[in-house]
């Protein structure tokens, strides 16, 4: 089996999985469909892993394959083909890790749920998606992928159909995701325009050439092409990567089933924007405006969106804003062309945030569907596994020394620090304070769910399957099954340790520099890799710098206000009403989109219908049209009187006029 | 001594009275299909008279067929007209208003 084939499976194995389980559902029954799809992503997992491995220890070259082209349109080639250099390896790895954890875990969750096949199907689909977008070799292909993987988050955030919240929420991810792709089109048209081709190796060679280069696109305005470009494939990553002011669909997304909020909508699909960026390093170093931007709009979405955090009731929602806050510090990362350290991010943050979202979904299946932290409490004891590793997910979120996230955050901090480019002091204030605000939210979902009193009562003699009011269980919440158990596990292993034994590598031993093109003047990795005496001893360093006592800092306010004295909770809310209501409306962001573009699109629409086309179209040209002839023929009819004498009158002064023009004329 | 101004003359007078027969009568279809006829033989008059004063005889080959033509309209307008009094029971033009708008 050669290199290629390999790669052609990679992708294609979970796409054969998805049509099997979901056009065969009938024929391979539930059991087949999670075995089918489960045997197809372990074996793309065993691929991508054996790749890595060739890379690592057999000096695997990058590879750069095309393997079918689509169409030649006047000297531009659109074609399939991979390309698997280091970061693409990487993320191959990481995706097809959790979503076959991910695929283990649903057999548990969604053991009730009558779309089984369907689920499996559509999870599969999406790894194929995924996989397509990390491996392309070409912005086509990466387009693809980018909008497969934008479709499958919306077939599953509306998996439950019938619910009308579900549906909402997908339409919103949908349109919010359009806007954002709308910016990515236009950068690879741009691209397309700029450098006459869609391939990766030949676009960023000729970067260099272009960068000084301007375009007119508005007002005789000149822009920088690079900054143009990079901006828009930006916009597509705000969208994808749900970074402020499109980030309002990721928190609504968690109307899908859970094992999806895991895989999709924390650990893989929602970096694709951070994975892009990263991807397109050759072009964004070119550009300090854009790069500026991007990290702006990091810095303000890692600590705004964290603290939106805090006032969250819904365990997953909590979740949510916190994967929303890591997406802004990768995309502050990228920001401050630290790229290998967001990518460093990217992947601790997948496994410790698939974990945490997997936890959750567990302690949701014991609580029978109950998602509101105000109805748990003291869940220790019932769910000793989902605790304890809960709690090693929370320890890696919150970047407490030695777990994994502590070794990507405090990268990325450092390197914000140590950054000069235009607005980094923001940026670096935001971090830290984000770091607070991380272990703030964090702690408080430990604290609420699985410490502190009870807030459920258990009522016996009930129909365990009956709806039961908000607080009361059929029977005692119990650990759910080892299919559930055990990829928490898996998770929590990497979440704990990965950090540890690949900083060195891939931070700082030019592991991604085949892939990374950062500019001598920038590297800030670079800079704190000189500082850097392995992980252990950054480990005691940290403990001298303030985001490790920001962290504990979040922790004892957290404690205090949570686990020690609840009541304080209360009163800190009336106190400050005006902050409470402004994080519990979300910035009004979500109000203001609903009043501005959803009701101004309604209401434009009502005047196009009831001006242009009512009034106009229908009142003007088409009744318009028949009335005039109405009118005309109200009068003209008059003259046919339906007397032969006045016809043939007619005819003689028709003849004689027509032969008085004659001899006239001639 | 006739020349062939007094033929185009007759012609035009004949050509007069049908088209003032036509407009004229309000009374009798009858009376509207001989003017029609009238109106025919005018143009035959010019025909013959054309016919003789240059020299060529196609305006007379044109009379046969016109003459031939004017008596299949007569033959189907008679007709029509059988058919219009049978419906109708009149034949008066002022009262044939059917294809008033």
């Amino acid at each position: 089996m050669n290199l290629e084939t390999i790669l052609v499976l990679i992708p294609l194995l979970p796409l054969v999985g998805a049509v099997v389980s979901g056009l065969g559902r009938n024929l391979v029954g539930r059991k087949g469909a999670h075995w089918i799809t489960i045997l197809a992503v372990a074996v793309s997992f065993g691929l991508s892993f054996w790749l890595l491995y060739l890379q690592i220890y057999e000096g695997l070259a990058t590879q750069d394959i095309s393997v079918y082209t689509w169409m030649v349109v006047e000297g531009v080639t659109f074609e399939i083909g991979f390309l698997v250099d280091h970061l693409t390896s990487l993320m191959m790895c990481v995706v097809t890790f959790v979503s076959l954890m991910v695929h283990i875990y649903t057999i548990g969750y969604m053991a009730d749920d009558p779309g089984y096949q369907r689920f499996f199907s559509y999870i599969n689909l999406f790894t194929f998606a995924m996989l397509m977008l990390v491996m392309a070799n070409n912005f086509m292909q990466l387009f693809f992928g980018w909008e497969a993987v934008g479709l499958v988050s919306y077939l599953l955030i509306g998996f439950w159909f019938k619910r009308e919240t579900a549906i909402f929420a997908n339409l919103k991810a949908f349109l919010v995701n359009r806007v954002g792709d709308f910016g990515f089109l236009l950068g690879i048209a741009a691209v397309l325009v700029t450098f006459n081709s869609l391939d990766y190796a030949t676009v960023f060679a000729a970067a260099p050439e272009v960068a000084g280069d301007t375009i007119s696109i508005v007002g005789g305005a000149e822009w920088n092409i690079l900054t143009v470009i990079c901006i828009c494939l930006f916009i597509g990553a705000m969208g994808k990567s749900a970074q402020a002011p499109l980030h309002v669909w990721l928190p609504d997304s968690m109307e899908g089933p859970t094992p999806i909020s895991a895989l999709i909508h924390a650990a893989t699909m929602v970096t694709a924007g951070i994975f892009m960026v990263a991807r397109m390093s050759p072009l964004f170093e070119h550009s300090d405006a854009a790069l500026s931007f991007v990290m702006l709009i990091g810095a303000f979405t890692a600590l705004a969106m964290g603290a939106i955090g805090i006032v969250q009731n819904d365990i997953k929602r909590v979740v949510a804003y916190s994967t929303l806050s890591q997406l802004g510090y990768m995309t502050v990362a990228l920001g401050v062309s630290a790229y290998s350290a967001a990518i460093f991010h990217l992947m601790t943050h997948a496994f410790f945030k698939a974990l945490l979202f997997l936890g959750a979904g567990s302690v949701i299946i014991a609580l029978h569907h109950q998602q509101d932290m105000r109805f748990m409490g003291g869940l220790r004891s019932y769910l000793p596994v989902t605790w304890l590793t809960a709690w090693a997910g929370t320890l890696a979120l919150v970047g407490f020394p030695l777990f994994s996230g502590f070794y990507s955050k405090d990268a990325i901090i450092e390197a914000v620090h140590l950054s000069e480019r235009f607005g980094s002091d923001l940026a670096y204030y935001a971090v830290e304070a984000g770091v607070f605000i991380t272990a703030l939210y964090s702690f408080r979902l430990l604290y609420l769910v699985f410490h502190g009193p009870e807030r459920f009562e258990v009522v016996h003699g009930v129909d365990p399957h009956a709806h039961l009011p908000d607080g009361q269980l059929a029977h005692e919440p119990h650990e759910p099954p080892a299919v559930v158990t055990v990829p928490l596990v898996l998770l929590a292993i990497p979440s704990v340790l990965i950090g540890y034994f690949t900083i060195e590598p891939v931070l700082f031993g030019g592991w991604l520099s085949d892939a990374i093109v950062v500019a001598p003047d920038n590297d800030v990795v670079a800079e704190l890799g000189q500082a850097f005496h392995g992980p252990l001893a950054m480990a005691l360093h940290a403990l001298q710098t303030p985001p490790f006592w920001l962290m504990l800092g979040g922790f004892a306010l957290a404690t205090v206000i949570w686990l020690l004295r609840p009541s304080i909770a209360a009163v800190i809310a009336q106190r400050a009403g005006f902050l409470y209501r402004w994080l519990g409306h979300k910035y009004y962001f979500d109000e203001f989109n609903q009043k501005v573009f959803a009701n101004g699109a309604v209401k434009l629409g009502q005047s196009l219908w009831q001006r242009a086309d009512a009034g106009f179209i229908d009142g003007w040209l088409v009744n318009g049209s028949a009335k005039l002839v109405q009118a005309v023929a109200a009068r003209v009819r008059r003259w046919q009187t339906g007397l032969l004498y006045d016809y043939a009158f007619s005819m003689i002064i028709g003849l004689i006029a027509i032969l008085g023009v004659w001899v006239v004329l001639l | 001594m006739l020349t062939l101004g007094h033929y185009l003359t007759l012609g035009a007078i004949l050509l007069c009275i049908s088209v003032a027969g036509i407009f004229l009568n309000r009374k009798n279809v009858l009376i509207l299909l001989m003017c029609i006829e009238l109106s025919l033989l005018a143009v035959n008059m010019n025909f013959v008279a054309f016919s003789r004063f240059l020299d060529n005889l196609d305006g007379q080959v044109f009379v046969f067929f016109i003459l031939t033509v004017a008596a299949a309209e007569a033959a189907i307008g008679l007709a029509i007209l059988v058919v219009l009094f049978r419906n109708r029971r009149t034949i008066n033009v002022a009262e044939l208003d059917e294809l008033k708008g």
